[in-house]
């Protein structure tokens, strides 16, 4: 169920992009079983926090209308190769996973 | 080549009716366990209510400064890339929502000091629509719309 994250982080001319990959189900919760027609419970990714060298650079707030295994890319200013990305999601359940890259 | 359409259109089919199934079937009820997860606006039925809830207004501005790059037809309903970026400065957060969803109110981003306004991701829409983002300033809220096209079946009609 819960995989790795995928980070990939790039600085150029000043601003770094972030691209990243999580593997999650995000089930919405309003979809049935096809068949025992029971509703699938909501599995899904709510927040991700992005970090760059501890510093938060951005917080998303998500519902079940991400899509499966989101793909996520955001940019900032600043960064420079060598420097600490992580990100965090924590889900519905609680449940949550962190990954790491370095800006190349 | 042949065998990755077929994919594209299982795929397709499968979107559809996951997200079509969501709309009769009642309510998201997440045991929430994160005290910030704005519950109420992620469950509002329509994005008035759901901008209410998360912003604390809905008096949107149409703007040229917010931009969306999304597909004009979308084959498959359930992974629809989305980017929102915007020239403004001292923008606080981006909220993407699908104006035809049971639950239009996708994601929103808060945004750090350092982040540039820019977002990218995937979302899921349950039919043809308006992708609505919202950009959060200091002086109000820019909005733009983008009609995207969901077709069933996938074959591009």
């Amino acid at each position: 169920m819960a995989g790795n994250i995928k980070i990939r982080a790039k600085n150029s001319n000043g601003v770094t992009t972030v691209k990243s990959l999580m593997s999650h189900e995000m089930e919405t919760g309003l979809r049935k079983d096809k068949k025992t027609g029971e509703p699938i419970p909501a599995h899904f990714i709510q927040e991700v926090t992005a970090k760059w060298n501890d510093q938060v650079v951005m917080t998303a707030l998500w519902s079940g209308g991400v899509s499966k295994n989101p793909y996520l890319s955001f940019k900032f200013n600043g960064g420079a190769a060598g420097d600490k990305i992580e990100i965090t999601w924590v889900d519905n359940k609680g449940e949550s996973e962190t990954g790491t890259a370095e800006i190349s | 080549m042949i065998d990755a359409k077929r994919r594209t259109l299982l795929k397709g089919s499968l979107g559809v009716s996951a997200v079509g199934v969501a709309v009769g079937a009642g309510l998201l009820t997440p045991s929430a366990v994160l005290a910030n997860w704005p519950k109420a606006a992620f469950e509002a039925k329509d994005t008035e209510a759901a901008l209410n809830d998360l912003l604390g207004s809905n008096a949107t501005e149409t703007s040229d400064e917010v931009k969306i790059k999304a597909p004009d037809i979308a084959e498959n309903g359930a992974v629809v890339p989305v980017t929102v970026e915007s020239g403004v400065s001292g923008a606080k957060s981006i909220s993407i929502m699908a104006a035809g969803n049971s639950t239009p109110l996708i994601a929103s981003f808060e945004l750090g000091e350092n982040a540039v306004p820019f977002v990218s991701t995937r979302i899921k829409m349950a039919e043809t629509a308006d992708v609505i983002a919202v950009v959060q300033t200091d002086s109000g809220l820019l909005s733009a719309a983008k009609p995207v096209k969901v077709t069933i079946g996938g074959c591009g009609g």
